[in-house]
């Protein structure tokens, strides 16, 4: 831990009236890459490993229960994403250069010592971001050898980067948690800076593959992403992913992020935005609902 | 193990009491051992709760008149004292809650929630706690025994030693059972229902004609007393028990008789000793064994099953005890520790889960929430689906339930051992604990910089040593004088305990209670630490950062700067947890050298209950960050806020601890919101059971488990009147949360609550 002088005691206060949803608030990562190894290496040994999927950029771990899949899992937060998401609750691990290099072996050893865990609470391991298909080498080597072990493996994604992740991959995914920032191109690229289409590329082609499950995740940003019809097209979409998605979650945008932004010296549109009233979640819960989804 | 005959009840040789009929036999037919008579006719249960069955109107009528008494009880303090009669198994006439429509009888005085004084412990404390609450002490009570009977509060002074003082009144060594009951002991209550009192009088006889034979030295005499002392208090169990109409000479003959039967045991116990904890034992699946029969038989219907156990638990939930506010601030809510250990797999696989397990939990919806009886399962991930889900399902809705892993309590104890207190397991009927409270380590980290003076106080408490020199802390430097300290803490520590044990014999002997235990038994030297994360935090920071050691102007140290970051315990980071590891097998280890009173079998736990509020309080800053005065985490908690990779990620680091240096117990309390747990309640239930799974398959010992919205707590500190049952669980028992004082709130509030668990 690092010691701030004047460090508030105890844990943050959840603030009261929030509509609470597992995952949703509170969710400031972890105390980083704390009881990981991490490694020093000289820089040419460092690009081959990175190369080779040895070694990665890792913002932190955490155990998990209820979200992120299913069980207790092991979350795997990666440093570095290709989007700017205004109400990024995480803008900590944006860039690649904020996270530590931690071998894959070591991440792959503490895999190994939760697998006791995963089993008793039929969870696995979630690798999350930052996102993960920014380092696939490493992700690539982390889902095989969890798989080797027999763990239960999700990728938690903007499928922005879907084109990285090979079909090879997606044979190592039991779960991918699709974020779908929004239905309408131009929302979509508001909100994130970047175009929607290959996020909805990369749904298909894991919902053809008939065996990967998918939970579609979605944040209600007031003001920002929570236009009936830009919902809507989220909902359609999700729609005709067919069996595939198990489940869709809404989740309420938080200010918990607000003080990283400030942190890190970044500018944050969001300041003033208000999380979503209960009535507002229920009608765009509503929406996906219609359409014979399950959500929550 | 020693298991004495019980001679026949019935005239001629072989034949059985009528109270027996349909009951297996085996060996528990020809001595004391109700291990045996469960084993042999117990019925497990696999299945789920749909059996169970709602409360009667008269079991509500009951609770809802003692419910209207409860907030005058809660706004001063007690609810009414009998200040002149000291209280004895026989000393009170009948009282009834509602005289004629209780199915289970029996109250500690002559009306509910009135208590009383037991001045053996220690004549002050009486005098100050009747002088609070606005009772005038009774002046021939005061002289008897302050002119005529010694108490085991004097006879404590009498023979503590300089460095026990010291160390006692610096606040190093903590909460000693001198001045109250050590408690922690469990009769086993089952005996008196089996066999009947009869029987158990012949069989003490028999014991005490054993050590007739026995040349009369020291321990032989003191046996021999101890035991004359259990005869008189069977007699009397059976002339308060009489009192009520009931004649408990023979053995029950129904289940409710079982209750009623076992219920005067314990009943007899709470009449004559305010020990800290005052534990029930391992009773479900023996009752269970009775109401079985009788509903196979036709005589009982579910609802009735259920009534008995609802009407035994409302008098379980109004033990009360005289006890001074600075004994609640203490151990907060005026707690009595009525533990009931439930469910847990036999040695021979069978789980011990019966219909009678899930009606006791089945209380904490008939009647509400409630701290007391402290419902303790037996945690193992081979017990039935139906009891596992149930038990979840029951602490999401009630925060009311403790775990313990039924796996190491067994290895260690066998399949009939029951928790006294939060997480002490041990043998029913065959082994009993020296209750030693605890000492605060993260105190005596700071004697070993400080050369053994106080931060506090300044004063040498420890012996003259070297304290530290220069800027930064020296992490092998601090190491060696810490050993140093712990060596001498250890040993002034036992000494301390050697003491309040040898005078709590003499002086406030439990007569009932150890009349329903065999005659030899293990007796264990229960030592306890408080601070462990605080000093494993500390030492990590000055091991893998830089702390600068600020001192005043007489060369105390009693502030710390630290630079750049260092590893926290509650991460499963093995840097920061072997620290603490390291700091229990040390302590446990120095412990061990020094020698104990009866011979007692060293034992240690990490447990605090409340008062790491209490012992931050009288704690200066430490090398962690800590200031002073600021909490510690409850038991072996790691520290608040600094366990950040998730629930179970915390647990994991406590479970690193390894239960054979802390046989007394290990303690873990974790906070949820429920929305951590699952989107839905299946799923909730799902997620918790396998928590507790995976807690326990990692060597997990202890876990209180909390679902709770902060919101709610907030709100229950403002609005106390709307929130009479709320019920929290704290460091191995659980309050009511309107009972806690506002700075143990507002410190279970600081705690982390783990949103995505």
């Amino acid at each position: 831990m690092t010691v701030v002088t004047d460090r508030p005691t105890g844990a943050p206060v959840v603030p009261l009236g929030m509509p609470l949803v597992g995952g949703a608030h509170g969710r400031t990562h972890g105390a980083g890459t704390a009881g990981l190894e991490t490694t020093d290496e000289e820089r040419s040994q460092r690009l081959a490993d990175v190369r080779a999927g040895r070694l990665g950029s890792v913002h932190s771990w955490e155990l998990v229960t209820a979200v992120d899949g299913p069980g207790t899992r092991m979350t795997l937060f990666l440093a570095g994403c290709p989007l700017r998401c205004l109400y990024c609750h995480n803008p900590d691990t944006m860039e690649m250069r904020r996270g530590t290099d931690v071998s894959a072996e070591e991440i792959l050893g503490r895999v190994s010592r939760y697998r006791g865990v995963f089993k008793a609470t039929g969870g696995g391991l979630t690798i999350s971001g930052g996102e993960p298909l920014m380092q696939p080498a490493y992700v690539r080597t982390l889902l095989r050898g969890a798989k080797a072990m027999g763990v239960h493996t999700a990728i938690d994604t903007s499928g922005f980067l879907g084109a990285a992740c090979t079909d090879e991959m997606l044979d190592d995914v039991d779960l991918v948690l699709l974020d779908v920032k929004s239905g309408d191109p131009e929302t979509y690229q508001r909100v994130t800076g970047r175009e929607l289409a290959p996020t909805l590329t990369f749904g298909r082609r894991v919902a053809e593959r008939g065996d990967t499950e998918i939970w579609i995740r979605f944040v209600l940003v007031p003001g920002l992403t929570d236009d009936e019809e830009n919902v809507a097209k989220v909902a359609d979409y999700v729609a005709s992913l067919g069996h595939a998605v198990t489940r869709v979650e809404v989740l309420p945008f938080h200010q918990m992020g607000r003080d990283k932004w400030a942190d890190l010296g970044m500018e944050y549109e969001l300041e003033d935005t208000q999380p979503p009233s209960p009535e507002l979640v229920e009608r765009v819960r509503g929406q996906f609902r219609e359409r014979g989804l399950t959500v929550f | 193990m020693s298991t004495t005959a019980v001679p026949p009840t019935t005239a001629s040789e072989g034949t059985h009491p009528a109270a027996w009929d349909g009951f297996v036999a085996g060996p528990w037919v020809d001595a004391v051992d109700v291990r045996d008579f469960i084993q042999r006719n117990y019925t497990p249960y696999a299945g789920d709760a749909s059996f169970l069955a709602g409360p009667t109107p008269r079991t509500t009528g009951i609770w809802d008149k003692l419910s209207a008494m409860f907030p005058a009880e809660r706004e001063k303090g007690v609810y009414d004292v009998d200040a002149t009669t000291p209280s004895t198994i026989t000393s009170h006439a009948p009282g009834y809650i509602s005289e004629g429509d209780e199915v289970i009888v029996g109250l500690q005085t002559d009306a509910p929630l009135k208590r009383a004084i037991m001045p053996n412990g220690g004549y002050r404390m009486v005098a100050s706690s009747l002088q609070t609450y606005g009772y005038e002490p009774d002046p021939v009570v005061e002289e008897i025994f302050t002119k005529y009977r010694k108490t085991h509060n004097d006879g404590v002074f009498d023979v503590y030693p300089p460095a026990v003082r010291a160390a006692r009144s610096s606040h190093i060594i903590t909460g000693l059972p001198d001045a109250y009951g050590r408690g922690r002991i469990i009769g086993d209550y089952r005996r008196v229902a089996l066999y009947g009192v009869d029987a158990l009088i012949a069989a003490k006889k028999l014991e005490k004609a054993e050590l007739d034979m026995e040349r009369s030295v020291e321990d032989v005499i003191r046996d021999r007393e101890e035991l004359a002392e259990q005869l008189r208090a069977l007699s009397e169990l059976k002339a308060m028990a009489a009192s009520y109409g009931y004649d408990i000479s023979a053995p029950a003959t129904n289940g409710r008789e079982a209750v009623q039967w076992l219920y005067f045991g314990y009943l007899a116990a709470v009449k004559e000793q305010n020990g800290a904890a005052m534990s029930l034992g391992r009773t479900s699946t023996f009752l269970d064994i009775y109401l079985q029969r009788d509903l196979e038989a036709g005589r009982l219907t579910e609802e009735q099953a259920q009534e008995i156990i609802d009407d035994f638990v409302i008098k379980l939930r109004i033990v009360r005890f005289l006890r001074t506010p600075e004994y609640d601030a203490l151990f907060s809510g005026d707690p009595t520790w009525v533990t009931e250990s439930i469910g847990g797999m036999g040695e021979d696989g069978r789980p011990l889960v019966t219909r009678t397990s899930f009606r006791y939990l089945q209380t904490l919806y008939n009647l509400g929430p409630a701290p007391e009886p402290n419902m303790t399962v037996f945690w193992s991930d081979r017990l039935p689906q139906g009891f596992k889900d149930f038990c979840a399902q029951v602490s999401i809705d009630t925060s009311a339930v403790q775990y313990e892993s039924d796996d190491l309590i067994r290895d260690s104890w066998g399949d009939d051992a029951a928790i006294a207190c939060c997480v002490s397991p041990m043998r029913v009927g065959k082994q009993m604990q020296f209750f030693g409270a605890r000492v605060n380590v993260a105190k005596a980290l700071l004697y070993a910089i400080n050369g053994g003076r106080d931060e506090v106080s300044g004063k040498q408490v420890a012996p003259l040593t070297a304290p530290v020199e220069g800027e930064f802390l020296d992490y092998d430097d601090v190491m060696a004088k810490f050993d140093a300290t712990l060596e001498w803490l250890a040993q002034t520590y036992v000494d301390a305990l050697n003491c309040v044990h040898f005078m709590h014999d003499k002086y406030a002997y439990e007569r009932i209670e150890m009349a329903l235990h065999d005659r030899e038994i293990l007796r264990t030297m229960a030592c306890g630490i408080a601070g462990l994360s605080v000093v494993a935090d500390s030492l990590s920071a000055i091991k893998y950062a830089k702390v600068r050691a600020l001192r005043t102007a007489d060369g105390l140290v009693t502030e710390y700067q630290i630079e750049g970051d260092f590893p926290t315990y509650g991460n499963d980071d093995e840097r920061a947890d072997e620290i603490a590891v390291w700091i229990v097998n040390e302590f446990m280890s120095k412990i061990r050298k020094f020698p104990t009173y009866r011979n007692a079998l060293h034992t240690q736990s990490v447990l605090t209950i409340t008062s790491n509020v209490v012992y931050g309080k009288a704690t200066g800053s430490t090398p962690d960050g800590r200031r002073a005065g600021e909490p510690f985490a409850p038991g072996a908690n790691p520290m608040n806020g600094r366990d950040s990779h998730g629930m179970l990620a915390s647990a994991l680091s406590v479970a690193k601890l390894p239960y054979s240096e802390a046989q007394d117990g290990i303690s873990l309390t974790s906070s949820i919101v429920p929305s951590g747990l699952g989107r839905t309640r299946e799923e909730q239930v799902t997620n918790l059971v396998g928590l507790l799974d995976a807690y326990t398959l990692s060597n997990g010992y202890h876990m209180n488990v909390n679902v709770l919205n902060r919101e709610t707590l907030l709100d229950a500190m403002e609005h106390p009147e709307n929130y009479p049952q709320l019920t929290i669980r704290v460091s191995g028992y659980a309050v009511n949360f309107v009972r806690l004082t506002r700075e143990q709130q507002l410190d279970v509030l600081s705690r982390t609550f783990h949103g995505a668990v």
